[in-house]
């Protein structure tokens, strides 16, 4: 035989080797997905967290059989005439593992499903939500805010503990956008507008990026989303209403070609791109008569 | 009309990236040092008669599995490629366009033009074999598969030294692979080595199908059919109803692209996520047609080196069977996040979940078919045990994926990544490689060395679990996949760094595993046993490599495993007294290659939109067929019956029954 | 001429004869259903796109019912007169097979005219492929129809050549039955463009 009975041995080896670099070099795991900042978020945390809870299960069952199975029943130079069984198979046992992972799926299928529901409508549908239509284009995201008439570009303010309803669309590629402490992502498409409900808990700036493939400065495709208290937000709007240049059209289609560039604040956008959100129905249209009545 | 202008892209000849450059001359040196041998050594011929015009189907395997081997070298260089690139933040080893490029490929040549061919290629080689058969039901058509591949796989690999790469993902998603926003031609390779390669598959399918369904041996029922062969089975049936959804979905933006058409554009009424659906109705079902025919050979293996029948086979073919129902109704998944609405998303979250029960079933099966045997760690044992913790890791991510709401976070991540690379090389790779370890002393007559291959394996597989499971926690941290490079203070540095030196590891593996198979083509003993692992299924009771007609006498199967009753129980596989009679087999053709050198023109013509060129290849092939249907009225010769003496003795020295064999029938 | 004495020898059901004519006409049956995946995917596509006219020329603009009941009229009636040719075939007459098939190859002829007719007529209205997602579906569709048809002209016209070479053989009339099949179906698919494009085109 050849000295493989210590198969098992380089096995956890292996693993432990592992466990030793990823704790070693990824000291702070809570980031990202794993570090909830609003109610979004932390639906979805909630909902990964059952699911890692449930797959163990799984993974500890399936892991001990394995080795326990390896070890027992290894070839050595003991067992050398040693017939196994012909064994066709077991109607009972196949039933068992047929069922268990029937209760799995079905234990993780109810709250994906309430989840579903759930992050189709607003967070918090006590709270007033204010609209912000994020728009990626080659590479870089724009944010018009249609009530208070003013664009951001590469970042975007939104008052904390307001639910915000991102109305989502391209100018080219499809992106996805996508703020992993506030919440998931959702595809941007031209000519196809689709929303995005995020909220964050407390003021703090929270990274975004586009998550889908654009082409070449794709990942430059980086903004931030910054969160303040509704006061400050307010503050700020009025600041930049006053302080910020406005865009023009040709400014705008400028803007629109293919390229990277900073951070930017205007205190308006070209009229013909405040365009009718509610045409393309999802309904949630409510803020569109404060768009009507504000801009001018 | 501006459809017969023959425009010349901007650079024809890449040239200048030092890494291109290096390409260039390797190609260079390596197709004249190609040329050199063969024409020292007096070759050509020799080429032309025993491969390239052959229409036997052992031979067509191990074209298929070499080819294979090329494309797991180059889609593996792509990726050490891309690890160096993103190991450290900032880099510039490689810039936008030339990562852009290599992921695509990348993605393309691994699923394509690697899994796919090198699973079909264990098909050619072993279910003829396993079913008692002399050869597929369509040889020639056999051959005609092979060869497209080969032009298909060609014409892609050649994009990036001729004309550049395509740069839109493997999955290509329209708009950005439209013309308006990426003009040029590497999307073109893409759809053209993607569309010729395809044709090619969908024959298999068919091949196959008919093969199993129609050309069994006597007795073998398909109850009685060895795993490897069942998921065979069905994997055509996918093949057949899958691969004609991505010719129209190919078609359709190859009519984009070349001819104006608004198909996928976001202008003329176009629509984008069109697109998505096609690719992914074929793509979804790809996965499996790439992951069935692996789940058989881990059965065959399993139960061989387990010395042990498979346990459950009737569940283990209900299995594939719902698996492969499923696989069709699963697609939207690849694209929750793009506004399904909640009833869609809830729809095929379950039904994804669900293809965790019958998979679920199949690893307890494998698990108890272990238990009470006498587990022997042959490399080919290894990597199907390798499979088993591996690919559950791979799976419950991917019903963790399977969860849309929680998918939002893991979408365009690489914790998406790092899923379908525990199933992709968990399951199909090593799938493929313990069904390489497994037949290649069926192919060739010899084992692949041991001691060199256990260590490729072990290289291999803690490489490949160093590379991916930093992957998980780096797309939990925010990482989405492709792009080129990041920058510092994410958080992501580390794992990066962990992930490339696992990269380099898995490489190390590879040369390892090339290494084993040199040494041994070189220095292992020529023992030419008919049944070296002491098998249960019906090739390991022929010679070793099997002559071209495969069986003497067609085989009488009373059972599963019909090979190890007739060792255990003494039933009788071939009857000796069943007179020997001349066996008809098909004659070599070149039109195969010859056709697929067509479509290879016609496929560079398109791609490069010069129209009469592609037209002429469309010609050519047309003309080959034409010719093909002329002539094959004499296309088979006979084998006299003074040729089959030996090896029918051979068979019924290792399944003849009782009386022949002797005294091995005491247990 | 010697079509009588060959139907002595030609047994029933000659395609059927060989264990290769068995496999073959087995396999082709496999292929059709890979063939009605495809159709399948390009009816969906047209129906996804038949309301996208951006602006262009809609179907109720484009279509005219003559042209499309003639259309439909001779390519049924190749189907029959193909049918008559197989019935021959069985039957062991060379010559009947050569006159129906030959009929069949005609109505095919006077169908792919007809259909490159509408086309240039319709581009020349200034509906192109490029003009919108409904018209690139509809081209789409049915030029895919068209060019099975006219492969299969060129197939069967093949096929005619090695029957007047090597009469009514198991293997040419294997070939002849496989090619009546792929006839038949492009029959069938033509009714599903006529349901799904022209009529529903008439009324929407």
């Amino acid at each position: 035989m050849e000295p493989f009975l210590k198969g098992r041995w380089k096995w956890l080896t292996v693993v432990g080797m592992l466990m030793f670099f990823l704790t070693g070099c990824s000291s702070n795991i809570k980031a990202g997905v794993l570090n909830p900042q609003g109610p979004v978020a932390q639906k979805q945390y909630d909902l990964i967290m059952w699911s890692i809870i449930l797959m163990s299960v799984i993974l500890v069952v399936v892991f001990t059989l394995f080795v326990v199975i390896l070890i027992k029943y290894r070839a050595r130079p003991e067992n050398e005439g040693y017939e196994p069984p012909d064994q066709e198979g077991n109607r009972l046992l196949e039933v068992v593992w047929t069922m268990i992972p029937v209760i799995i799926v079905i234990a993780l299928a109810v709250p994906t499903v309430t989840t579903t529901f759930d992050l189709e409508k607003s967070p918090s549908p006590d709270k007033e939500p204010i609209t912000i239509e994020a728009e990626s284009a080659q590479w870089k995201w724009i944010f018009k805010y249609p009530v208070q008439g003013i664009e951001t570009v590469n970042y975007v303010k939104i008052p904390a503990n307001v639910p915000v309803r991102f109305q989502l669309e391209s100018h080219d590629a499809m992106n996805s956008f996508w703020v992993p402490e506030l919440g998931g992502q959702e595809y941007t498409m031209a000519k196809m507008p689709m929303y995005l409900w995020l909220e964050a808990d407390k003021p703090g700036t929270y990274l975004g990026r586009g998550a889908n493939f654009t082409g070449r400065d794709f990942a430059k495709m980086e903004f931030t989303v910054e969160a303040e208290k509704p006061s400050d937000f307010d503050d700020w709007v009025k600041q930049v209403k006053e302080t910020a240049p406005a865009q023009s059209k040709e400014e705008f289609e400028k803007l629109l070609e293919p390229g990277t560039v900073g951070r930017m604040t205007f205190s308006s956008y070209p009229e013909d791109e405040k365009k009718d959100s509610s045409d393309h129905g999802h309904g949630h249209g409510s803020s569109k008569e404060h768009h009507e009545s504000n801009s001018h | 009309m501006d459809l017969f202008d023959m425009k010349m892209p901007d650079q024809l000849i890449v040239w200048g990236n030092p890494l291109i450059n290096g390409a260039w001359i390797s190609i260079i040196l390596v197709t004249l040092g190609i040329v050199f041998v063969l024409t020292k050594y007096k070759k050509w011929r020799w080429l032309w008669d025993e491969w390239l015009t052959t229409v036997d189907h052992k031979k067509i395997g191990i074209m298929y599995i070499v080819s294979a081997l090329l494309m797991l070298f180059r889609g593996g260089v792509d990726a050490l490629l891309m690890r160096i690139q993103l190991a450290l933040p900032n880099l510039e080893f490689l810039d936008a366009q030339h990562y852009n490029e290599i992921f695509t490929t990348h993605g393309t040549v691994m699923i394509i033009f690697m899994a796919m061919p090198f699973l079909i290629g264990l098909m050619n080689v072993a279910v003829p074999l396993q079913i008692g058969a002399r050869d597929v039901a369509f040889p020639t058509l056999n051959a005609i598969s092979f060869w497209l591949f080969f032009a298909g796989a060609l014409l892609f690999n050649l994009s990036f030294v001729i004309g550049g790469s395509p740069d839109a993902g493997w999955t290509n998603y329209v708009p950005l692979a439209g013309e308006e926003l990426t003009p040029g031609i590497g999307i073109n390779y893409y759809l053209w080595g993607l569309q010729i390669s395809g044709i090619g598959t969908l024959a298999t399918g068919i091949n196959f199908l008919v093969t199993i369904l129609k050309m069994r041996a006597p007795g073998m029922t398909l109850m009685r059919m060895p795993m490897f062969t069942w998921s065979t089975l069905i994997t055509s049936v996918i093949i057949v109803f899958a691969f004609p959804v991505l010719t129209v979905a190919l078609a359709l933006l190859t009519f984009d692209r070349l001819l104006g058409a608004h198909f996928f554009t976001i202008d003329g009424g176009g629509m984008p996520m069109m697109w998505a659906n096609l690719f992914w109705i074929w793509g979804h079902p790809e996965v499996y047609i790439v992951i069935l025919p692996a789940f058989g050979i881990f059965s065959e293996v399993i139960s061989t080196f387990a010395r042990k029948r498979l346990f459950g086979y009737s569940a283990m073919v209900v299995s594939i069977v719902a698996i492969s129902a499923l696989s069709f109704l699963v697609w939207v998944h690849h694209f929750f996040t793009m506004g399904n609405g909640p009833w869609i998303n809830s729809v095929f979250s379950i039904t994804t979940m669900a293809i965790a029960i019958p998979t679920g079933v199949k690893v307890f099966n494998w698990l108890f078919t272990m238990y009470k045997g006498r587990i022997e760690f042959t490399t080919p044992m290894l990597w199907s045990l390798a499979f088993i913790p591996n690919f559950i890791i791979g799976g419950v991510t991917g019903v963790m994926l399977a969860s849309a709401p929680a998918d939002y976070q893991y979408h365009n991540s690489y914790f998406l990544i790092s899923h379908f690379h525990y199933v992709l090389i968990g399951g199909t790779v090593f799938g493929c490689l313990a069904g390489l370890y497994y037949w290649w002393p069926k192919m060739f007559g010899f084992k692949i060395n041991e001691r060199i291959s256990k260590w490729a394996f072990w290289v291999f597989v803690i490489g490949f679990n160093m590379t991916f499971i930093p992957m998980y926690l780096v797309g939990l941290k925010g990482m989405p996949r492709r792009i080129y490079t990041y920058r510092e203070g994410l958080g992501w540095t580390g794992l990066n760094f962990i992930e490339t030196v696992g990269t380099f590891v898995m490489g190390a593996g590879f040369v390892l595993l090339v290494w084993a198979i040199i040494y041994s083509i070189r220095h292992a003993k020529r023992d030419y046993e008919s049944d070296p692992w002491n098998g249960r299924t019906l090739e390991w009771a022929i010679a070793s490599p099997p002559p071209h007609y495969n069986f003497a006498r067609v085989p009488r199967i009373t059972g599963q495993d019909p090979l190890w009753r007739a060792k255990k129980k003494g039933e009788t596989i071939f009857e000796e007294k069943t007179p020997l009679k001349p066996i008809h087999m098909p004659n070599h053709t070149g039109i195969p290659a010859v056709m697929a050198g067509f479509w290879f023109v016609a496929g560079f013509g398109f791609v490069f939109e010069w129209i009469p060129v592609g037209l002429a290849g469309i010609l050519g092939v047309l003309l080959c067929m034409m010719w093909r249907s002329l002539t094959d009225y004499h296309d088979h010769h006979e084998v006299p019956v003074t040729e089959l003496r030996d090896a029918a003795a051979e068979e019924i020295k290792n399944a003849g029954g009782r009386s022949a064999r002797g005294v091995v029938n005491d247990g | 001429m010697a079509e009588l004495d060959q139907k002595v020898n030609l047994p029933d059901f000659p395609e059927y004869q060989t264990e290769d004519g068995r496999l073959k006409i087995f396999g082709f049956w496999v292929f059709l259903a890979a063939e009605v995946v495809l159709f399948s995917t390009l009816f969906a596509t047209y129906l996804v796109f038949k309301d996208q006219t951006a602006g262009g020329p809609t179907a109720k603009d484009l279509f005219e019912v003559k042209e499309f009941m003639a259309e439909t009229l001779i390519l049924l009636t190749s189907s029959f007169t193909c049918g008559l040719a197989t019935l021959k075939m069985r039957l062991g007459q060379k010559k009947g097979v050569l006159m129906w098939m030959g009929l069949t190859l005609l109505l095919g002829l006077g169908f792919m005219v007809m259909e490159i007719g509408e086309f240039i007529k319709y581009v020349g209205e200034g509906a192109t492929i490029g003009t919108s997602a409904f018209l690139s579906a509809f081209y789409v569709l049915l030029s895919t129809h068209g060019v099975h048809v006219s492969l299969g002209i060129l197939w069967v016209s093949l096929l005619l050549i090695q029957v007047v070479k090597r009469g009514l053989t198991p293997i040419t009339s294997r070939k002849l039955f496989i090619a009546g099949l792929y006839w038949h179906f492009l029959d069938v698919v033509w009714i599903f463009v006529f349901t799904a494009v022209y009529l529903t085109g008439l009324v929407s």
